[in-house]
This record gives C-alpha cells, sequence and structure tokens, in this order.
C-alpha cells in the first residue's frame, strides 16, 4: 500500500526516552521498559523526523518517559523546527532549568506541555511517588516567563477527581493557554493499579459539571479540553481516528507504534526505524495493516452504523479486557463483553489500595518483550 | 457569538503554515492540524487582529466578485466554536 491508499499521518509521538523522574502509576509506557543504552541515537531521529515530515506529518510530540533525560534534547527540537513541524514537549517540568529552557526556545521549541498531578503538593508528589510538585511550579513560571505556548495536563484518577476545581484553579494561575483533564485511560500501569485508580460513577458525574461550567468561565484565556473516563461512557473512544489512519507512536528503540497502547497487543510485531523506512512501515508492516479498514470486524460493529466514526474503539482495550484484539471495544454498550466493564466498575471501589509505582528497573525482570 | 463587527483574531497557540507535502495550507495548533481550502486560507490570513468581520467579507467579496458575507461569518464561527479563534 503506497502513503496515498493508506493515507498520511499528521501526527506522531517520538517517545526519546523512558527514564523518568517521576513513578506515576497510571503511567502510559508500558510495563516493559526501554534502557537508556537501547534508545535510538540523536542521528537516528533526527532521520526519524525527517521521514515523518515527507510522509506528512505535522504535528510532532517529544516525549516519554522524561524527555528532559536526553542530553541532546535542543539538538532534536532545533531539527524539528527547522523541518516545520508543530512540535509540543511533554514533559514533567522535572529539569526543566532556565538554561534548558533558553536553549529550546533559540532552537525554535513551539509548545510546552507540563503535567500536574493534583492540586496539593503532598497529594501530588504521593502519586507521583516522588517531590516534584514544587519543581513543576517553578518550571511553569519559566515557560511562562519565556513566551512558549503552554499546556498543562492533569491525569485525573479516584484520589484527585474531588479536586477537579482547585486543579484548573491551579493551572490557570500558573498560566496555561491550554489544560487539559485527562481521566485515566486504563492500559499498562493504570490497568494493573486500576482498583485504586477508577473513579465512582458520583465523582465522575460531579467532575463532568466542574469542567464544563469551567471551559465557559475561562473561554477566551485557558482552553479546557475535558477527556471522559470511557468506562462510564456508552461508546468507545475513536482510536486516534483510527488504527494508521493519522498516528505514528515511535518508541525509544526505534519499534514503530499504530499507538503508544499497541505493544500491550502481545502477539504483534512490530518493525523498527533501525531497520525499514518510516515510510514502509507506515504503509506495509504487518502492524499499521492489522486494523485498517473493516474487513477485520466483529459483529456488532462490522453492521454497526457507527464503525466511521469510532472505528470499534480502542484495539489495545478490547485485547487487554477480552484477549482478542478484533473484538468490539469492551466499553461499548452495544455488545453483551460490555459485562467485564461493568464488573471492573462494581469491582474497583477498594480504599486506600496502595499503588504499584512506574519502575524502570521492572524491565529487566519482566524481560524485553513481555 | 461573532457579528459582522468582530474583530477576529488567530489563537495564540495556531499559526497558519503551508504544508510543501500536501501541496495545502494548515492551520497547526497543540494537538491538531486543519487543513485549509484556498477560500479557508484566505479568510484566515486576513484575520490580523485589527479588520472585522464585515470589513475580511468586503476584502474577499470584491477578490471573488461574489457576497461571501454570509460564508465568511460561518466560517469564522465555527473556527470560534472550537477556540481556534477569538475576539481581539
Amino acid at each position: 500500500m503506497k502513503p496515498e491508499a493508506a493515507g498520511r499521518p499528521t501526527t506522531l509521538l517520538a517517545e526519546l526516552t523512558h527514564r523518568c523522574p517521576l513513578h506515576c502509576p497510571y503511567c502510559s509506557n508500558p510495563l516493559a521498559m526501554v534502557g537508556a543504552d537501547g534508545e535510538l541515537s540523536t542521528d537516528e531521529w533526527t532521520r526519524v523526523f525527517t521521514e515523518a515530515r515527507g510522509l506528512g506529518v505535522l504535528q510532532l510530540g517529544l516525549s516519554g518517559g522524561e524527555p528532559l533525560a536526553r542530553a541532546d534534547l535542543d539538538a532534536l527540537a532545533a531539527h524539528a523546527h527547522a523541518l516545520g513541524f508543530y512540535t509540543t514537549l511533554v514533559t514533567s517540568g522535572v529539569g526543566l532549568t532556565r538554561a534548558r529552557a533558553e536553549a529550546l526556545r533559540r532552537a525554535g521549541l513551539e509548545h510546552i506541555q507540563i503535567s500536574i498531578q493534583d492540586a496539593e503538593d503532598e497529594a501530588a508528589d504521593r502519586i507521583a511517588g516522588a517531590r516534584a510538585a514544587h519543581v513543576k511550579r517553578a518550571a511553569a513560571a519559566i515557560v511562562r516567563e519565556l513566551g512558549f505556548a503552554f499546556s498543562i495536563n492533569a491525569v485525573l484518577h479516584r484520589a484527585n477527581l474531588d479536586r477537579i476545581g482547585p486543579i484548573i484553579e491551579l493551572a490557570a494561575s500558573l498560566g496555561a493557554d491550554r489544560l487539559e483533564l485527562a481521566n485515566t485511560q486504563y492500559y499498562g500501569w493504570a490497568l494493573a493499579n486500576r482498583h485504586s485508580l477508577l473513579p465512582t460513577a458520583a465523582q465522575v458525574d460531579a467532575a463532568a459539571r466542574v469542567a464544563d461550567e469551567a471551559r465557559r468561565r475561562y473561554r477566551g484565556r485557558m482552553q479546557i479540553l475535558y477527556v471522559l473516563p470511557d468506562y462510564y461512557e456508552q461508546y468507545p473512544k475513536p482510536c486516534y481516528g483510527g488504527w494508521g489512519r493519522t498516528y505514528i507512536v515511535v518508541a525509544p528503540d526505534g519499534r514503530v507504534l499504530p499507538c503508544h497502547g499497541a505493544t500491550h497487543i502481545r502477539w504483534m510485531q512490530f518493525d523498527t526505524v533501525r531497520d525499514r523506512p518510516l515510510e514502509w512501515i507506515w504503509s506495509e508492516s504487518s502492524a499499521f495493516q492489522a486494523f485498517r479498514g473493516d474487513d477485520w470486524m466483529l459483529e456488532p460493529c462490522r453492521s454497526c452504523p457507527r464503525k466511521t466514526e469510532d472505528f470499534g474503539g480502542c484495539r489495545c482495550q478490547a485485547f487487554a479486557l477480552t484477549g482478542n484484539a478484533a473484538n468490539p471495544d469492551p466499553v461499548c454498550t452495544l455488545t453483551p463483553l460490555r459485562a467485564i466493564v461493568d464488573r471492573a466498575v462494581e469491582e474497583a471501589s477498594v480504599p486506600d489500595a496502595p499503588y504499584r509505582y512506574r519502575v524502570l528497573a521492572d524491565v529487566r525482570a519482566a524481560g524485553p518483550s513481555a | 457569538m461573532l457579528t459582522a463587527a468582530s474583530v477576529p483574531v488567530l489563537w495564540r497557540l495556531a499559526r497558519l503554515d503551508f504544508d510543501q507535502v500536501r501541496g495545502q495550507p494548515v492551520l497547526l495548533y497543540p494537538e491538531g492540524a486543519l487543513l485549509l481550502n484556498p477560500t479557508g486560507a484566505a479568510i484566515l490570513e486576513l484575520c490580523d487582529g485589527r479588520r472585522s468581520i464585515a470589513e475580511i467579507a468586503r476584502m474577499l467579496g470584491e477578490r471573488y466578485g461574489a457576497d461571501v458575507d454570509a460564508d465568511v461569518a460561518e466560517y469564522l464561527s465555527r473556527l470560534a466554536e472550537r477556540e481556534l479563534i477569538h475576539e481581539a
């Protein structure tokens, strides 16, 4: 399949590293992570960026792990800028000193997104598994002062959802242009911690009202995006506008994924930019071809009018919860598989269950391909 | 709510660009890219934070030799709904 037939991607998420000073139990990275010695070199990353632009990618996310763990970050940002991407640095803010921020500004970086964990330092540091809240505030001030476009991202879960109001106020006081309030998606680390992260229906309802009111109040000053928790939705999310339609993730070791959760589908093989050009992987590789179109769909998706809107939902969630990645996303109330999600919601209320924190050391214990 | 007297300006985080790969103008912003047709790009190029919607429509109407007032107003209202443009 040529790029014309496969469509052109718009977005590339470059997971530059899995190294990170935080240990958030909802991290979207896989349980089995890549160590520093497995990461792509500067030259390999710049080649990937050049190939991605040629393929039509417009949006570049420099992510991780913590991308500031890479000493060559400003060189990568400069190359991205020269190619004309709209580039976002997706960071915890830890390590974003004035000197590094100024170097990134000189490199032409446009947009920085800093994560915050909660409105209160103690609660934020507990979920992050690190004393980071005060460092993030300092980083936010630098980002603001240097004139970057500035987003804040807050992942929401049972322990902080009731403080969504104060979280919004904190983001506004830090001067964010944009706030993403993202309910936890249950893959990887978050799935392993679902029993301690999943909020109640009452929490979800109350939070949605607060977010909606704030979105109207801050209109024109701070754009607020509220991502609903899909376990409490009627229909599934479209997975990045459909599998292999617009989105590419490159893992720290160069494996190319149709979404950052794709490694959870255990049978799936991923080609790497060390072996193949990005264009071939996008157009031809088995991973990207696996769920394009609708030939793979089972009922009720196959005959469902919604299939062109949500593409049957998330393949990674279908695999994680049912063992078959071609099944309908069990979030969908049109499938009997929905009982799996309903049961998870019922069983979720374990008060004060301990978190299993994200640790890179798990990598070796779990093996490279687990 | 935008009116003909409103003065639209692109969101601080959005920028107009031309994608050489697609041969098409684009509006880029955090986590998004809007592929534009030539008319959409012509409208957004005139959103400089000084001209009103009425002035933009008049300039384009002259350029195209047609009444585009309703089209311009509708296009900008849709982008305002998505918070990609604001009133200056």
